[in-house]
């Protein structure tokens, strides 16, 4: 299924090299997609069933991702919690995995995992790592130190003092680091593509083709929906994983 | 798929993409011509690097002057912090094929379409950075006689710098990333290594991901280091 999701990747962006590439285009052609419209509804009634596989792909792309990339950027925030002199090395190693470019990221793993969604993914969660490890660690340690004493003080260990009250009270901002990732995950997945990793980059660079405005209007219009939907869905999750939020708000 | 998929390349090892930055190599679509070499990644790292500082000029003239006004008056928290939420969702490659397809290719284009992304960043943290400026300071600048220009400029400026430079360091990141499909839109830079994988083959694919890696990670570490001759003195000491 995913490899169904190689798109030809050439397109004639240099004249030079303009031939040699090869496009088929999608059977008959409706009035509109001949005219230079934005927007060709015909196409898009007839065409909006092929944006489901992509769409799924996409989810799929995101959802393991951040899962990964929160899994390990946790693990690694609980640590570096504890001991501190890990905290400046993990921030500058997460740094960097930051900063190489997702796009450039799928193509340096090509003689470890090849192209396709294994770097895609890989890329991906490498990319959200220092998102969810600085997030976590600042929520941790702006816990006062008033409350921590108390939990100290009634007779809490360490461990309980970090599951029973550190982390709860850390829960929005970790989850604000989840929202940042998760959305700008979304956008960059669009990439994908072109490392044959399937997701709605396909619809967008499908055929070879980008002159097509309609299939990248409702590509990019399911990306920009999705990452809003993962938004509010992870608000959500917060609202009630910190019921005490809402009680001082009211 | 309505595409003919041609053959995926064979995996490309480090030694080949290593030899293909450094040495022009031979091409099965050019008709004889090499590709790859020294001259033809400098020339394109070139481009992507004026690309993306053309780019990062273009969304500072807009986004700077703008967020620190918003962030000294304390208004328009909503423009500048909604903003940049809403930036993160840009899909880049529909961006850029947008851009290309319904607005046109060219320097000129890309360039615009690369502000775009660079722009909420830079708003959203130079209005964060002046607000969370302690208030304190800036009462004695105006019981001084501080001009609002002078307090903002020699003020609030210089205490928000971490801060004003983090969501430059940002956007230039988002910027000289996305540079990297602008031969989607006609422009070439390093990216051609990786979307005309027919002509460069295997090696050049890595090549460019190397490349763009190198590239991104050089900026970065820039910027690291002006940030840190821009902050001053005071600033560090409070800090350590």
């Amino acid at each position: 299924m995913i490899a169904a999701g190689l798109a030809t990747l050439p397109l004639a962006a240099a004249g030079e090299v303009g031939e040699g590439f090869f496009h088929e285009r999608s059977s008959e052609t409706l009035p509109c997609q001949a005219t230079s419209k934005l927007f060709c509804f015909d196409w898009a009634r007839e065409n909006i069933g092929s944006f489901g596989t992509p769409t799924m792909q996409h989810l799929e792309l995101v959802a393991i991702s951040v899962l990964v990339g929160f899994a390990i950027a946790f693990a690694l925030a609980l640590l570096a919690h504890r001991r501190r002199w890990l905290q400046p090395p993990l921030l500058a190693a997460t740094g960097v995995l930051y900063t190489v470019p997702s796009i450039a990221f799928f193509f340096l793993l090509l003689p470890i995992t090849g192209l396709g969604r294994d770097s895609v993914i890989v890329a991906l969660s490498a990319y959200t790592l220092q998102i969810i490890y600085r997030n976590t660690l600042a929520g941790l340690a702006n816990v006062p130190d008033a409350v921590r004493d108390a939990a100290r003080g009634m007779g809490l260990t360490d461990r309980q003092i970090l599951w029973r009250v550190e982390l709860p009270l850390a829960t929005p901002e970790i989850v604000a680091g989840l929202r940042i990732a998760t959305v700008s995950t979304v956008a960059i997945a669009t990439l994908a593509v072109l490392a044959s990793g399937g997701g709605l980059g396909v619809k967008i660079y499908a055929g070879g083709n980008l002159t097509f405005k309609t299939s990248i209007v409702i590509a990019g219009a399911i990306a920009i929906a999705m990452a809003i939907a993962f938004d509010l869905l992870l608000l959500g999750i917060q609202r009630l994983a910190t019921p005490w939020r809402r009680a001082a708000e009211a | 798929m309505t595409a003919t998929i041609p053959a995926l390349p064979p995996l490309a090892s480090f030694g080949g993409a290593i030899e293909f930055i450094f040495e022009p190599q031979s091409s099965s679509v050019t008709g004889g011509r090499k590709v790859g070499g020294f001259d033809q990644a400098v020339e394109l790292a070139l481009n992507q690097l004026e690309l993306t500082l053309l780019a990062l000029a273009v969304s500072m003239v807009v986004a700077l002057p703008l967020g620190l006004y918003l962030g000294h008056r304390g208004s328009g928290e909503l423009l500048a912090v909604g903003l940049g939420n809403a930036g993160r969702a840009i899909p880049e490659l529909a961006l850029i094929a947008f851009m290309a397809a319904a607005i046109g290719v060219g320097w000129r284009n890309v360039t615009i379409a690369l502000a775009v992304l660079g722009i909420p960043p830079i708003l959203t943290n130079a209005f964060v950075g002046i607000r969370q400026v302690d208030r304190a300071p800036v009462d004695a600048a105006r019981g001084m006689g501080m001009s609002e220009l002078g307090i903002l400029l020699r003020v609030e400026l210089p205490l928000a710098v971490p801060t004003v430079m983090a969501g430059i360091r940002g956007a230039t990141i988002a910027i000289v990333a996305t540079a990297t499909i602008a031969p989607l839109a006609g422009v070439l830079t390093l990216g051609d290594f990786i979307i005309n994988r027919n002509v460069y083959g295997a090696d050049g694919l890595l090549a460019g991901g190397i490349l763009v890696a190198l590239l991104a990670l050089a900026l970065e570490f820039t910027l690291a280091a002006l940030q840190r001759a821009l902050t001053s003195k005071g600033l560090k000491v409070s800090a350590a």
